[in-house]
């Protein structure tokens, strides 16, 4: 056989790697300059990706055209069912939508800091928005490291979901303030079979079921991702705390039992969620939940408040998120991308109108005050939680959202029993999370 | 057979200049002919391969040009504490589903081939769910499996028996989309069912002859002529295996009740990353984590381990089949 010259291999390696930078290369934006601002009569036209499906697709669609007001010759062209993987595609191939909008803030450190969304301050700074007509924690979940690379399009807040039949049944005249009431409660709210199966759960500790995700958790207890030093900080006293306080709750169903009774529930978003049907007492959940309700168990009489606090000081915190919106990398108008993002994010009239379609809180202080605003008793928990500013954003990493992975696989393994000694294992994910961060080079 | 091509070709006077310009027109027709396949291996086969190899020595983050970092990929696999899971879970599937795909499909395949009538009926029940898409079959297991609501746990009851959680239960989830993977696995029946009825008659009329059972005629006559048919199955199973993904992250999704829900929130891994295959990890470190270096790294590993195991079976099974066929050893 002959032998293929080392050189030609050589050759071929070097086309190949070439050619792989060059993929990921792309198409650079921003070299110093600002797009411009397109004339009010200019046409123009502008490609808008979201996740949204459905009726709030359709939503979205008619807040988008209320741009018109502004530019009344603009075009804009909204395709739902585009997830990140889809944005990230489309970046990469030299094809990104005008704005890009994502439901995934765990993402933003990767949109931020890899350049995926483009760098907003610059228009931020010649239009002189003034951004603390956002709070703060909103502000938080649409940058990374000072790179302001989105904006809000309303904001999700959580808090707690409690059924006042079953309350009340159990001689219970008002929700739980503080987790010890929370576990008190649950207690009295669960009925049990006579075989030890569960029929009712008063509250359900299960990690990773639900909304019972670890950023939703933590702020109820005081628990912070990082430390000063800005490394993963979990092996402290309020993580365990909240660790802890699950696992009580845990022990006290009789862990298999529990996984027997949630393993038959229904998913989150269908008509057959455990608290729809009434199998659950008490649950944290987004404001969007009061929505879903009405709509799918009208029966349920239910009410809603801020989620128990592990200290009296903390009541009223709560955790937020939201949809964010930015410019991706390779937008062919971003000047008028950017002015489309301004008028969704800042224009009070869209933020209400959009908030009023599809039950989700304002994402600015104006917003959130404007009569025009549609509060019923159940929805004003989360406004006044919006309000009160002391909520609390989603961590933001360069990694996604592996950090959230790493402790949510603990808490369930915890939960089980699996875990013998709680810091030391709290320990182990501080360092995992470290080393991923550290592997990123962000 | 080669040495006597070789001596063949040297007893041969040169040949005329003609019949070589004629010889150089026949491959140059022959290569025109595999162009369009050889192009498409090399663009959709060899040019991705090359280039994973190549990323799996950069950090990579999808957007920005890949850097240069050596083995750091590599090297971090010893320091991903999810690596050695993701490896377990799927050596598991590649073990029990091979074994469970080839002795589930010959066995129906063999009960098929001995049916007086029904037989199109039957082949066909038999194959269509193997025409189910992946996540819709994987949901219908899911909702009859589910414990407390779902029928097969009503079933059980009837007998005092307490099922198992299934997807929902570290345990239990693995058998549960081994479940599924082999009531979709009509495809291998059917290609068993025609090596099995493709076998001579006569070898097993002579061999009744000498009076052999219905068992040793199976082993010694069935086994030995599918044993091509057999070797495919195993490799196609151990492939399938290799690259379970879909069924794996729509189970994990939908007992942890959040299967409807759209983006980064799904519970990959789902319950206690016992779901969690290395096809699925290695997406989630690339398209979740953003770090597609690494990816490609667990890709290569992937691809390197795959391509050994088949090659070391593939030839296996011919130095089996060729003791059984008389050759050295039998």
């Amino acid at each position: 056989m002959r032998k293929i010259p080392r050189a030609a291999l050589l050759c071929v390696a070097a086309a190949v790697s070439l050619s792989a930078c060059a993929a990921g290369a792309g198409k650079t934006d921003q070299s110093g300059g600002l797009a411009a601002a397109p004339g009010k009569d200019d046409k123009f036209s502008l490609t808008v990706w979201s996740n949204y499906s459905a009726r709030e697709q359709e939503e979205v669609t008619k807040a988008l055209q209320s741009f018109k007001k502004k530019y009344p010759n603009a075009e804009i062209k909204h395709e739902g069912s585009q997830d990140d993987d889809k944005i990230t595609a489309g970046i990469r191939s030299g094809n990104p939508p005008d704005v890009a909008l994502s439901f995934t803030t765990d993402n933003i450190g990767q949109f931020c800091s890899s350049g995926s969304f483009q760098d907003l301050k610059p228009y931020i700074d010649r239009d002189k928005v003034d951004l603390s007509q956002i709070p703060d924690a909103v502000r938080s979940y649409t940058e990374y490291k000072g790179n302001r690379c989105a904006m809000p399009l309303l904001s999700d807040v959580y808090g707690l979901y409690y059924n006042k039949e079953m309350l009340a049944a159990a001689g219970i005249s008002a929700p739980p303030k503080s987790t010890a009431e929370l576990l008190d409660f649950a207690k009295r709210t669960t009925k049990k079979a006579p075989d030890g199966s569960i029929e009712v759960a008063g509250f359900l500790p299960t990690m990773l079921f639900y909304a019972n995700r670890p950023p939703i958790w933590a702020p109820n207890f005081g628990a912070k991702w990082a430390g000063p030093d800005g490394k993963s900080s979990l092996a402290t006293p309020e993580w365990a705390e909240m660790l802890k306080f699950q696992k009580e709750l845990v022990d006290f169903y009789g862990f298999d039992a529990l996984e027997r009774f949630r393993a038959g529930l229904g998913q989150e978003y269908s008509t057959d969620h455990a608290f729809h049907q009434q199998k659950i007492a008490m649950m944290m959940d987004g404001e969007y939940r009061t929505a879903f309700l009405k709509d799918q168990a009208p029966n349920v009489k239910f009410g809603t408040a801020p989620f128990p606090t592990i200290k009296p000081d903390l009541y009223g915190i709560g955790f937020t998120t939201g949809t964010i919106m930015g410019v991706p990398k390779g937008a062919k108008n971003p000047g008028a991308a950017w002015e489309l993002i301004k008028h969704m994010s800042l224009d009070t009239d869209t933020i209400v109108g959009l908030a009023n379609a599809i039950k989700n809180i304002p994402n600015t202080k104006a917003a959130l005050s404007d009569p025009r605003l549609e509060v019923d008793e159940n929805f004003k928990t989360f406004i006044d939680l919006a309000q009160g500013g002391k909520l609390q954003g989603n961590p933001v990493t360069p990694i996604g959202d592996a950090h959230i992975k790493a402790i949510g696989d603990f808490a369930t393994s915890w939960q089980a029993g699996k875990v013998p000694d709680l810091m030391a294992g709290l320990k182990e994910v501080d360092k995992q999370i470290d080393d991923q961060v550290a592997k990123s080079g962000k | 057979m080669t040495a006597t091509l070789e001596r063949v070709d040297a007893a041969r006077p040169a040949p005329a200049k003609g019949r070589s310009r004629s010889r150089a027109r026949h491959r140059l027709t022959v290569l025109a002919f595999l162009a369009p396949a050889v192009l498409g291996f090399a663009l959709f086969f060899g040019y991705p391969l090359i280039a994973t190899v190549v990323l799996s020595f950069t950090k990579y983050d999808l957007i920005n040009p890949p850097e240069w970092i050596g083995f750091a990929n590599y090297a971090y696999m010893f320091a991903d504490k999810l690596f050695l899971t993701a490896v377990y879970n799927t050596l598991w599937f590649v073990v029990v589903l091979t074994v469970a795909r080839v002795v589930f499909a010959l066995g129906v395949a063999s009960v098929i081939a001995r049916l007086k009538s029904g037989v199109g009926l039957v082949r066909t029940l038999c194959y269509l769910p193997s025409l189910a898409p992946p996540v819709a079959a994987t949901l219908v297991f899911f909702l009859v499996m589910r414990p407390n609501e779902g029928p097969l746990d009503a079933f059980l009851g009837w007998f005092g028996i307490e099922g198992p959680l299934w997807f929902a239960d570290p345990a239990w989830s693995k058998p549960g989309i081994a479940a599924v993977m082999l009531w979709v696995s009509g495809d291998l029946m059917i290609i068993m069912l025609a090596a099995v009825l493709d076998v001579p008659q006569e070898q097993y009329e002579a061999a009744e002859l000498d009076g052999a059972g219905a068992l040793r005629r199976w082993w010694h006559i069935t086994l030995p002529t599918i044993s091509p048919v057999l070797m495919f199955g195993v490799v196609n199973s151990i492939i399938l295996a290799l690259q379970l993904f879909t069924q794996a992250v729509v189970a994990g999704s939908a007992a942890s009740g959040a299967a409807d829900i759209t983006g980064a929130t799904k519970n990959l891994g789902f319950p206690e990353n016992s779901t969690l295959t290395f096809p699925v990890w290695l997406y989630t470190q690339g398209f979740r984590y953003f770090d597609m270096g690494y990816a490609a790294a667990m890709a290569t590993v992937l691809f390197v381990i795959s391509f050994a195991a088949t090659a070391l079976l593939v030839q296996r099974m011919r130095k089996a089949t060729y003791q059984e066929e008389g050759g050295p050893g039998a």
